[in-house]
């Protein structure tokens, strides 16, 4: 039995934060889950896909996070308990449907679950998503940890039940990625399908249905607001003439520091988590004892705005700061010494801190950035495109995934992106401007996400780009998750359609198709050559199964390789290619066979043929 | 109960998530607060990965520069590049077995000398304790095992509230029944070492 569904009230299990959030929406019934795949949130849609093979759950892959929120609108209006999970940024691609699904509303829970990303550990900004709750008039809950995120999940969806409108229950990486004890509560069994009353006048759209939704919002977020003011998820804790409002993670920062500089009877805390919208009655009352008001929060000055603009309300003359200068920056995470020295030095307390080791000696180390894995198709492929236009002025615009890798040296396959599925669209644009060749890559789970849209503008405004879908057959960079190209029952699931990128691309119109064998260095430079050489819009699909799926699912069938005596240190392989897999020993190449998987590709442009499989 | 800050540094594929995880297992049992956070997402693709693991009342499950009790390092290169999160007087563990990253072999930098390094962090930090995890995992019967060899060496240290037969509970509990032996043996290895 999968760990998630074990129904024992009372028992304590070590949960990674997001197993935390999908055990408590476990325990809250929940019926319905789409996502689309994006760190920090990936664990929890993984969980609920685990979860769904072996219990009434139902879950999806959705194509993108706009898709997998309309598809779970609908569930929750069917009266279902429904959860959408997503990274801060996907929320983005679907905001044009929960902008509306605010008017609509849910008649079953709905909780909308942003993964947003401080510091940029894998993502591409360091969005602050509060501002959605906002944009959308929706409440947002905020959870400090892995305990509490599993509790509070079950009341995200009362609440989504009670004001009839989904709620966004904003997490950041620290508290996705951290791990901790949680006791598990009781599994309620959950309503797998609903009903769908017709009901026009309330959920088509057009403007005289929505003016009358949005004046229904907006006495919704005055309930929201009473609710937050009351709620047990915005607390008070200690006392003190010093007052520090501070929310999700940097709440334990806080914690911690007013225990480690012993500020009992000195500070008192407000934890926020109901932070949309903020809580005006309570923060007034907790302003208007203290001498000065310190805002500790990630991000953007969301609760310090709020703060500010209460107090002057109020009346309060003190004097209140957050993000600035001498304080708190929006940019990166906050970290506990970070803020131990900022609430020390706000309120005037000594401090000490710790010093770290001095570093000024050591010399320059190496650096160890990630790559591409040994074997990787994807390299072969930036290798056939490389060789195909030497000579040649390109613009690479590239897309979000593990390929986004080949931006550095020396296989340089990058240089513009911006958000998924840009690469098409943004191709475009450069071939329209520039004078430059434009080859554009993509991964098959991003082409499906927002690809397609862009190839169809390239056809029908007749772009001369090439566009290069990278099919590794899977969503490698987030942990291997399928795609709607992925051949499901081949995996062992059954119950799934499949979508060939090929026919999609042909059904577009694209004038100059091509499918390549990346491994087959010689065909591929070939078939880029070829199709670069189209004026118009070409495509090239380079099919190549993940190499560490494969590995790890023990089916790679290829040998290492070795370096022969016949090597004259050309090392073109090393220098062209950065395969990982290669060392240098007394100045001569070496490969790690353990890491080698075999492709061939170093083998096929060696000059002296000197590599060789091993027998 | 008193903080006790670890923090773990490794290479991808090193198996460092396993070990953090099993050192929790062994905290949860004897009723010892755990938080642990972790960065991963990369790691399958041969970057670094690190850990934090405060033990004790605190609610922070991250460690600040400086701010390390102990600190575990999986390969010697990343102990040096990291060492910042250390103090003149946090305990250091570190595996003398090396793994050169990619850009040594393609000539971007070069890998330090083994003895410069362990020379440059003795005389920084409170204690310096070194061990070839790699040998004694061979020894145990699989060098993937590492992990566990220095999960011995760290509990040996005894910085942490943690026992060694908790550990040895958690790691029959936690690893794949066909390693639980070898990984039984290379615990008692890094345990011997120290």
């Amino acid at each position: 039995m999968h760990k998630l569904l074990i129904d024992q009230p009372g028992a304590k299990k070590l949960l990674l934060g997001n197993e935390a959030i999908a055990r408590g929406a476990i325990e809250a019934g929940l019926a319905f889950a789409s996502t689309y795949p994006g760190t920090p949130s990936s664990e929890i849609s993984l969980n609920f896909f685990q979860v769904s093979r072996e219990s009434d759950l139902y879950f999806e892959y959705s194509t993108n996070e706009k898709v997998a929120l309309e598809v779970a609108a609908a569930a929750a209006n069917a009266g279902v308990r429904s959860m959408c999970v997503m990274k801060h940024v996907g929320v983005n691609v679907a905001a044009d449907a929960l902008m509306t699904l605010a008017y609509v509303g849910v008649r079953g829970g709905l909780v909308i679950l942003t993964a947003d990303d401080p510091y940029m550990f894998s993502s591409q900004n360091e969005q602050d998503n509060r501002y959605y709750g906002k944009l959308s008039g929706l409440p947002i809950l905020e959870p400090s940890s892995a305990e509490e995120a599993m509790e509070m999940m079950g009341y995200a969806f009362e609440l989504s039940e009670q004001l009839a409108e989904p709620v966004i229950f904003r997490t950041t990486t620290r508290l996705n990625h951290s791990t901790a004890p949680v006791v598990f509560g009781k599994i309620t069994k959950p309503v797998t399908s609903g009903d769908f009353t017709k009901d026009p006048f309330n959920y088509v759209t057009v403007p005289a249905v929505s003016r009358k939704l949005h004046i229904k919002l907006l006495k919704n977020i005055e309930k929201a607001e009473a609710l937050a003011d009351a709620s047990a998820y915005n607390f008070i804790e200690g006392s003190g003439n010093f007052g520090v409002i501070c929310n999700g993670v940097s709440y334990n920062y806080v914690a911690d520091a007013v225990g480690d500089l012993e500020l009992d009877g000195k500070v008192k805390i407000l934890r926020i988590g109901f932070s949309h919208p903020m809580p005006g009655s309570l923060i007034k009352s907790f302003v208007k004892d203290c001498e000065k008001v310190l805002v500790v929060e990630e991000g953007e000055p969301y609760m310090e705005e709020a703060v500010k603009a209460f107090a002057q309300e109020a009346g309060y003359t003190g004097s209140i700061k957050g993000k600035a200068p001498e304080l708190f920056s929006r940019l990166f995470e906050f970290d506990p010494a970070m803020v131990r020295a900022n609430i020390a030095k706000y309120f005037n307390i000594p401090y000490d801190p710790e010093t770290p080791v001095d570093l000024s000696d050591i010399p320059e180390l190496p650096q160890r950035p990630p790559n591409l894995c040994a074997g990787c198709s994807h390299r072969a492929t930036f290798y056939a495109v490389n060789r195909a236009t030497e000579g040649m002025e390109t613009i690479h615009p590239t897309d979000i995934g593990c390929y986004t890798l080949g931006f550095l040296p020396p296989l340089s396959a990058g240089d513009f992106l911006i958000c998924m599925g840009s690469s098409v669209s943004t191709g475009c644009g450069f071939a329209q401007t520039t004078d430059k060749k434009v080859i554009s890559y993509i991964g098959d789970s991003t082409f499906f996400h927002s690809g397609i849209p862009g190839l169809i503008n390239a056809v029908f405004n007749n772009h001369d780009m090439t566009l290069i879908i990278l099919d590794n057959s899977t969503t490698a960079m987030t942990g291997h998750q399928p795609n709607p190209g992925v051949d499901m029952e081949a995996l062992n699931f059954d119950g799934f359609g499949r979508v060939s990128v090929e026919s999609v691309v042909r059904g577009i119109g694209v004038p100059h198709v091509s499918v390549i064998r990346p491994y087959n260095v010689k065909k591929s430079i070939a078939a880029v050559k070829e199709a670069i050489s189209h004026k118009g819009v070409s495509v090239i699909i380079a099919q190549q199964a993940c190499t560490l799926l494969e590995r790890s699912m023990k089916k790679l069938v290829g040998k290492p390789f070795y370096v022969s005596d016949k090597c004259k240190n050309h090392r073109n392989c090393i220098n062209d290619l950065g395969c990982p897999a290669f060392y240098v020993e007394n100045e001569k190449v070496r490969i790690n066979a353990g890491l080698c998987s075999g492709c061939g590709v170093c083998a096929q442009i060696c000059p002296e043929r000197a590599i060789l499989p091993l027998k | 109960m008193d903080t006790t800050r670890l923090i773990i540094v490794a290479v991808g594929g090193q198996g460092n998530l396993l070990s953090s995880r099993v050192l929790g297992e062994a905290a949860c049992r004897l009723d010892i607060p755990v938080r642990m956070s972790e960065i991963h997402g990369m790691a399958q693709r041969g970057g670094v990965v690190e850990s934090a693991m405060v033990f004790g009342d605190a609610q922070s499950t991250i460690i600040s520069d400086g701010e390390a009790d102990l600190f575990l390092a999986f390969e010697p290169l990343e102990a040096l590049r990291a060492l910042n999160r250390c103090n003149s007087k946090t305990i250091v563990i570190t595996n003398t077995s090396s793994l050169p990253p990619f850009t040594a072999a393609i000539g971007k930098g070069t890998y330090p000398d083994i003895e410069a390094i362990k020379q440059l962090i003795k005389e920084k930090v409170g204690r310096l304790i070194t061990l070839d995890a790699n040998a004694l995992a061979r020894e145990a019967g699989n060098e993937l095992s590492v992990n566990i060899v220095l999960l011995g060496a760290l509990i040996k240290a005894d910085v942490l509230p943690i026992t060694a037969d908790s550990v040895k509970d958690a790691i029959r509990e936690t690893t794949k029944a066909a390693f639980v032996e070898t990984n039984l043996k290379a615990f008692d290895l890094g345990f011997a070492a120290v």
